[in-house]
């Protein structure tokens, strides 16, 4: 995983609609960043589900959530109408995890991101890391909470 | 910053519903989960002071915010635990008509449990209810809790 204390690796990737969402554009304002396995997998249903219930508490914070996987746009569109989850979804689909990799959140095994959490401040330096030690285990809610109450 | 940091379960209060005796087994379940009700009969045959938490996850369960809030209001007219091993018995059916037939057959007062499954008092329980689970890492059910750690279900 990328370390803390590192300018986070910018990067551009189409979102759920097909818009374009660069890194840079958030400057200004923290960013977690959720890097989930694969859309529709029973244990991302499960993350995503849980976040999307704390949502309003955890945008309260200021914080700008982002989920990414390496997933196209239009199955994050279908994942999110079907969980009805409002947390933007990030592509990371062509070149298949390229950003991923640069964060070091891509399992060349399964071919999917990893399970983590990176936080990003608003000058754009990594602050705080979670990797879950597996991608079946996920990264309560109150991790993000507990991350911004650490980085504040 | 949010209340919604890390923080234990909070032991069994006057404030939970609780059924049986023995040792207390903290369970934040969702009345729309299939694994919960395929877990729930193991889990009231286990010699525990049974102690219920919600946990309503609608992405997953949409129903489940209408099902929980129904319990509680059945609760309020000492039904609480009828209403949940029926919601968990008969999946099928819970639909509002469906939690009307409940409440019936559940000899309660139907405008007042009309009137405290839509209440404000409602959903705050629930809600509280749910984010002492977020806050003991529950991001899953069900999720079972003995002396503070969590178990395995039986």
């Amino acid at each position: 995983m990328i370390s803390v204390g590192t300018k986070a690796p910018d990067f551009t990737l189409p979102n759920h609609r097909g818009e374009d969402v660069s890194l840079s554009a958030f400057r200004g304002r923290k960013v977690m960043l959720v890097f989930y396995s694969a859309d529709f997998s029973p244990v991302c249903t499960d993350q995503l589900s849980i976040y999307q219930e704390v949502l309003g508490e955890i945008e309260d914070t200021g914080v700008a959530l982002l989920g990414v996987s390496v997933d196209s746009s239009w199955t994050h569109r279908a994942f999110r109408k079907q969980l009805g989850v409002e947390i933007p979804l990030l592509a990371d689909f062509h070149p298949k995890g390229a950003m991923s990799k640069a964060y070091g959140a891509y399992l060349e095994d399964w071919g999917t991101t990893n399970r983590s959490l990176v936080l990003i401040d608003e000058e754009g330096v990594v602050r705080w890391v979670h990797e879950s030690p597996t991608p079946l285990e996920i990264p309560g809610a109150n991790l993000i909470f507990d991350a911004l109450a650490e980085v504040a | 910053m949010s209340e919604l940091t890390s923080a234990p379960v909070p032991p069994a209060g006057p404030e939970d519903h609780a059924r049986g005796g023995g040792e207390d087994l903290i369970v934040y379940a969702d009345l729309g989960c299939p694994h919960c009700a395929a877990a729930w009969e193991r889990i009231t045959a286990t010699t525990s002071r049974l102690v219920f938490r919600h946990f309503p996850v609608a992405g997953k369960h949409p129903r489940s915010p209408a099902m929980h809030a129904a319990a509680e209001a059945a609760g309020r007219q000492g039904a609480f635990f009828d209403f949940v091993d029926s919601l968990f018995g008969d999946r099928g059916r819970v639909d509002d008509p469906h939690l009307w037939e409940r409440a019936e057959r559940f000899g309660l007062d139907l405008d007042r449990f009309e009137a405290d499954r839509r209440s404000e008092a409602v959903a705050t329980v629930v809600r509280h209810d749910f984010e002492s689970g977020i806050r003991a890492g529950v991001s899953n059910t069900p999720a079972l809790f003995r002396d503070g750690k969590r178990v395995d279900p039986p």
